[in-house]
């Protein structure tokens, strides 16, 4: 179980290019599919409650993970495992640093990564919407969520609103709507 | 040696007081590091602060991290990175201990189950806003359009693992620019602006 978390977070830290989000498909690939520690319903929420949270979301899903499958221990294997790769590669890399920066290797594969990160977003987007029930048949409960979604997404643009706060609102508005 | 454990010290104690404030994301500390490590103890000059987020964003990690990291490590080699970064994980990590294990205890009261009927469609926006950032910055032509859909598309309908797909698109990205030099177009990579994933990392 604890190689198995180290594992899991250490090849998730060492793709992990670009972003937390892009990698919640990566995460439940390994953690619903592979090895079945909780289901996706189970990791949304842990995605949100790591959205609560500062620092970044990967890290802090890792936190939650490794404290949920195996208390404080699993939480600190599975937060260590994930930075891992990052400290062992700039330490590899800290000397060479400007070269690292000027090859061309370096920037052309990031010319094609950074498109496929952002693909990977839209699928772990679309999958969540499955699990929380948004993409279902139409009913009063489907277009309030739909209205929440437009809500947040208009929160986090125009408003520039903290994801912070827009959780905490939206919790708020589920307690009113569905409480 | 007892100079050694308090550099090292300092540099915990600096990163572990950081730690809570990346809750802007990576990019929105880059003020904040300056402060501390240019200003108050003069461990790095203003222009190296530049090489920091380069090497940060260069490695895969969240940039927070691995830029208090490679400040560590300039300052103090090895076990300087290591402090700073048990210095800046420390505060999320207890943080975010706390909030599960609030979440294992509240999860089944009514109340709290109506919120995240709420609150996992807010997580679906807050996934979509990432995307659409990064997009933005990333989608620059007809090439890298068609790269994102591709991923997308291998994720719903291959089932392939995460880890492949990630593998292809930097041997794509090598490899259009490779063919595009061979032909003798004149294809420059845009220069880098700094990405600002913000809350994404």
């Amino acid at each position: 179980m604890h190689i198995y978390l180290f594992l899991t977070f250490f090849l998730v830290g060492l793709v992990s290019f670009g972003g937390g989000y892009a990698m919640i498909p990566m995460i439940q690939e390994e953690v619903v599919n592979r090895h079945q520690w909780m289901n996706a319903s189970q990791l949304a929420d842990i995605v949100a409650v790591a959205g609560m949270s500062p620092g970044p979301i990967a890290t802090n899903i890792a936190v939650a993970v490794g404290y949920r499958e195996a208390g404080l221990l699993g939480a600190s294997i599975a937060s260590l495992a994930i930075v891992l790769p990052s400290l062992l590669l700039i330490l590899a890399v800290g000397k060479l640093f400007l070269r690292l920066q000027e090859n061309w290797l370096v920037k052309s594969s990031f010319y094609g990564l950074r498109p496929i990160i952002a693909g990977m977003i839209v699928y772990a987007a679309i999958t969540f919407a499955q699990q929380a029930g948004m993409i279902a048949q139409l009913s009063w409960f489907t277009w309030s969520q739909i209205l929440i979604f437009i809500g947040s997404l208009f929160a986090l643009i125009y408003f520039r609103k903290h994801p912070f706060s827009v959780i905490i609102l939206s919790g708020l508005v589920g307690i009113a709507l569905y409480g | 040696m007892n100079t050694t454990w308090k550099l090292l010290s300092s540099i915990f104690v600096t990163f572990l007081k950081i730690g809570p404030i990346t809750f802007g994301g990576g990019y929105a500390l880059i003020p904040v590091i300056e402060r501390e490590v240019v200003d108050r103890r003069g461990w790095l000059r203003t222009q190296e602060i530049a090489d920091v987020f380069a090497v940060a964003g260069s490695v895969p990690g969240a940039v927070a991290v691995n830029s208090a990291t490679y400040i560590g490590y300039r300052i103090a080699g090895i076990r300087g990175a290591t402090a700073a970064l048990l210095g800046i994980l420390l505060p999320t990590c207890c943080l975010m201990i706390g909030l599960s294990i609030f979440y294992v205890q509240m999860k089944d009261n009514p109340k709290i189950e109506a919120a995240f009927l709420s609150i996992r469609v807010t997580v679906v926006a807050l996934i979509a806003f990432a995307a659409f950032k990064i997009g933005r910055t990333a989608v620059i032509d007809s090439t890298t359009g068609s790269l994102a859909v591709i991923a997308s598309l291998l994720l719903f309908f291959g089932n392939v693992h995460p880890v492949y797909v990630i593998a292809f698109g930097a041997a794509a990205g090598i490899a259009v620019v490779k063919i595009r030099v061979l032909l003798g177009k004149d294809f420059k990579l845009k220069e880098e602006k700094e990405v600002v994933y913000d809350y994404m990392i």
